[in-house]
């Protein structure tokens, strides 16, 4: 093995490990809620270009998004057509459920880039959490008989700590020796996968009792099912779990902004070598940001099972991506708790408004439109990974014009 | 031969053989039925592993601990598993015949993933450049009728792809893993668009044009081995072979030309290559695009090679694989095809393991990605990627 001599720094190298959050800090300061609306108004052009060109017609765009805004519930808020249990009601729901989930997933990647770290691992985090919540909720109940609530705490508590283990690997490794933390999380996100696939797959040691031909686990136990506080049980109404997300939105908040952990993490965020001068343990923090972030896919995770899948299929652990659309909600949102709220909102509006459930087929077929879902996800994180550098461009033409002005 | 391995180094390296030996005590065509073979002989392994470990050698030292206790488990196993299933699971030829079908999309991406890396561009894109080549090789295959132009449209697709991902990482200066991550979301919603949009419910046509075969039967004629070489090279796709040859042409490309320095120089230190006059961005840019070509071609190959038609979302990972065999093969052209070969034969033993136990076939899945998490936290042997990797370059 080469290349490992001691060399004196350089000058770019010193600027390195700021770069990523101190960029980020940058765009949430210079771009405001601009840039990223433009961002969303530029990939849903695009989008609608997609469906003009497919359909031929220059209203199916229009009548499309109509579409997709009606399957997600979002008429709801329109006062003529708000109601308790008419479609719209339903087709909320819906969204308010996957919001909760992406808000978490969102706030797993915004509380480790605050601390200047990329967690691309959300979907391991949340897999484990699922796959936690299902055995305590699930197999443990065979063994232990807990009350209701307890139970539910214990599986919450438990999703979460295995999600926090999980990311706890990658921040020790990227704090004692180094390892990138874009490389290990994608690493243990596979291995989760795997492992996942293991357990409840066709053999596996936690496969269905009742279903010995299927690759899915025994379903938790009734009293570990959060309870339902809009809509029908029946009908996959929006569960309790909604407030926790919502809760969740304030303590990223306020752990951040108003405690000494938050503001160490910010600190190293935005420049290591400072926080290190200023006696801030730069190791302990990497660690302790992605143990956190972790710790918010996993109870995503937790919250799914015991809020409204109470089961894991083999599909589901294997085709989920919402860890990945967690790293869109962080980036619109700009790491803020407000941004990720409404990001999540924006994804999660476009995910059920395209689902074959909720699309109207007569309009759009959605086994097209949930692609295109992918596409527009796609586009957003593109244009937001570039926007800062057209914010700087900007500001130095305005800057030189001010200049060449002032001559 | 000056670089043979010395002292306790080449001792260690023994032992690890020895280890290897422990396993394939019990397995046909040596086949040993008691279990005192493998233990006795993985011991050894271990004792010598030990030895050097105190000694100094400690990385290869650990090899040989690993090897010694890997054959004892699988001599074991092996012992106690009944002949039939054995003779069944452990056909050779057949093993290493799959292990260069599965790792053949990995060698493609990775050696992608090379170029673009050792340039200094992440590129975790890889998987969406795949998928890409996956599904327009299939269209255009289906489209010319001819594999060949199906495998070039193929290619080219992957590079558009790549172009997308340069334009924003090396022009624009975006984040290189937001661009990548973004690149997969893209092509995972583009394929399968077109995919529904093209071919609807029905799938991929059943005629299409597909890459051949190469027929090596006069190798059956060799004495000795014939049977074995035949088994295992006698039947291979065209792209198998253009795999094995790209590994050299990469490895030529990269350290014998001045083509290769400047991607390595503008990788580890784009100022001072700025500085003798090499246009960082150009080669960049080229680095990133030939990345999607071979990604591409990775990706052709499972769709026109392997598979015979495209699936939704048909790469299923693959991409990130060939990332962790660049990571585990040191960003090096040999380095990482042995990786692509020891992740293939993971999967074709995994396949064939299905006879045993579906459930722990699907555990060694995760075999690829638990061996280059431990090579990246620096157990054995540290993985150091190039200097510049993931930083754009602001031209003064």
């Amino acid at each position: 093995v080469s290349g490992a001599s001691p060399e004196p720094p350089l000058l770019e190298e010193q600027h390195r490990e700021e770069s990523l959050a101190a960029r980020y800090g940058l765009l949430q300061r210079a771009g405001g809620i601009v840039a990223p609306l433009l961002t969303v108004v530029l990939a849903f052009l695009a989008g609608g270009v997609v469906v003009l060109i497919t359909t031929g017609s220059l209203v199916k765009p229009f009548e499309t998004y109509e579409a997709v805004f009606k399957g997600a519930g979002l008429n709801w808020f329109l006062p003529w057509e708000m109601c308790r249990d008419c479609p719209a009601a339903l087709n909320l729901q819906q969204t308010l459920l996957i919001w909760t989930t992406l808000t978490l997933t969102g706030l797993a990647v915004a509380f480790a880039f605050r601390c200047g770290l990329f967690n691309i691992g959300g979907n391991g985090q949340y897999l484990i959490g699922s796959i936690a919540a299902v055995l305590v909720a699930g197999e443990l109940t065979k063994a232990i008989d807990l009350p209701s609530v307890p139970l539910i705490l214990l599986a919450v508590v438990v999703a979460m700590l295995a999600g926090g283990a999980l990311a706890g690997i990658a921040g020790i490794l990227k704090a004692t020796v180094g390892a990138h933390e874009v490389i290990t999380t994608i690493m243990l996100n596979w291995i989760v996968l795997w492992t996942g696939s293991y357990l409840f797959g066709v053999g596996g040691p936690f496969q269905s009792d009742v279903q010995a031909s299927l690759p899915v686990s025994n379903d938790i136990a009734e009293k570990a099912k959060l309870s339902v506080w809009w809509g029908d049980p029946i009908l996959q109404g929006l569960h309790i779990g909604f407030f926790v997300a919502l809760g969740a939105l304030v303590v990223y908040w306020m752990t951040l902004n108003r405690t000494t952990l938050g503001y160490e993490v910010r600190a190293v965020g935005h420049n290591p070598e400072a926080a290190r001068y200023g006696g801030i343990s730069v190791a302990r923090n990497y660690f302790l940001a992605m143990a956190i972030s972790g710790m918010f896919a996993g109870l995503a995770g937790a919250l799914d099972v015991l809020g409204w899948k109470f089961r894991l299929d083999l599909t589901d652990i294997q085709a989920s991506t919402v860890g990945f659309v967690g790293i869109a909600v962080a980036l619109l949102g700009r790491n803020t708790a407000v941004g990720v709220g409404l990001a999540a909102l924006l994804f999660a509006s476009l995910q059920t408004g395209t689902s074959t459930r909720n699309l109207d087929p007569s309009i759009f077929p959605p086994e097209l439109a949930s692609n295109l879902t992918l596409i527009i996800q796609g586009l957003i994180i593109l244009f937001v990974g570039a926007d800062l550098i057209v914010l700087l461009a900007l500001r130095r033409f305005r800057r030189r014009s001010v200049g060449s002005a002032a001559t | 031969m000056s670089r043979l391995p010395r002292g306790w180094r080449a001792v260690a390296w023994a032992g690890v053989l020895i280890g290897i030996f422990a396993a394939l005590v019990s397995l046909p065509p040596i086949g040993a039925r008691s279990p005192v073979f493998p233990i006795v002989i993985g011991l050894i392994a271990m004792t010598i592993g030990v030895g050097s470990w105190l000694r100094g050698e400690r990385r290869v030292g650990i090899y040989a601990i690993l090897a010694g206790l890997f054959g004892f488990g699988i001599g074991y196993l092996g012992t106690v598993s009944s002949v039939g299933k054995l003779e069944a699971v452990v056909v050779w030829g057949a093993l290493f015949a799959s292990m260069l079908r599965f790792a053949t999309p990995l060698v493609f991406a990775s050696l992608g993933g090379l170029f673009s890396e050792r340039s200094g561009v992440v590129n975790i894109g890889l998987e969406g450049m795949m998928l890409m080549g996956a599904f327009f090789a299939v269209w255009g295959a289906d489209v010319t009728g001819n594999w060949a132009l199906g495998l070039v449209i193929g290619m080219l697709a992957g590079g558009l792809t790549a172009l997308v991902h340069a334009f924003f990482s090396v022009s624009l200066r975006a984040d290189q893993i937001v661009g990548g991550t973004a690149i997969n979301f893209l092509a995972l919603g583009i394929t399968g668009y077109l995919f529904i949009d093209i071919y609807g419910t029905a799938g991929t046509p059943t005629d299409l044009s597909t890459i051949p075969d190469v027929n090596l039967d006069f190798l059956d004629s060799i004495p000795g081995v014939g049977d074995f070489l035949d088994d295992v090279f006698g039947q291979l796709n065209l792209l198998i072979w253009g795999a094995i040859v790209m590994v050299f042409v990469t490895w030529v490309v990269i350290f014998k030309t001045p083509v290769g320095l400047r991607i390595r120089s503008v990788g580890e230190h784009p100022r001072a290559a700025d500085t003798v006059g090499i246009n960082v961005y150009a080669i960049r840019y080229a680095a990133v695009t030939t990345s999607g070509v071979l990604a591409a071609a990775g990706g052709a190959y499972l769709s026109l090679g392997f598979v015979d038609g495209f699936g939704e979302n048909m790469i299923a990972g693959r991409g990130f694989i060939a990332l962790a065999a660049l990571i585990f093969g040191n960003w090096r052209p040999f380095g990482l095809a042995a990786a692509c070969l020891l992740f293939g034969f993971s999967s074709a033993l995994a396949r064939a393991l299905q006879e045993y136990s579906t459930s722990i076939a699907t555990l060694f899945e995760a075999l690829p990605y638990v061996l280059t998490l431990i090579a990246v936290a620096g157990v054995i042997g540290r993985s150091i990627p190039p200097r510049a990797i993931g930083r754009p370059y602001v031209k003064q």
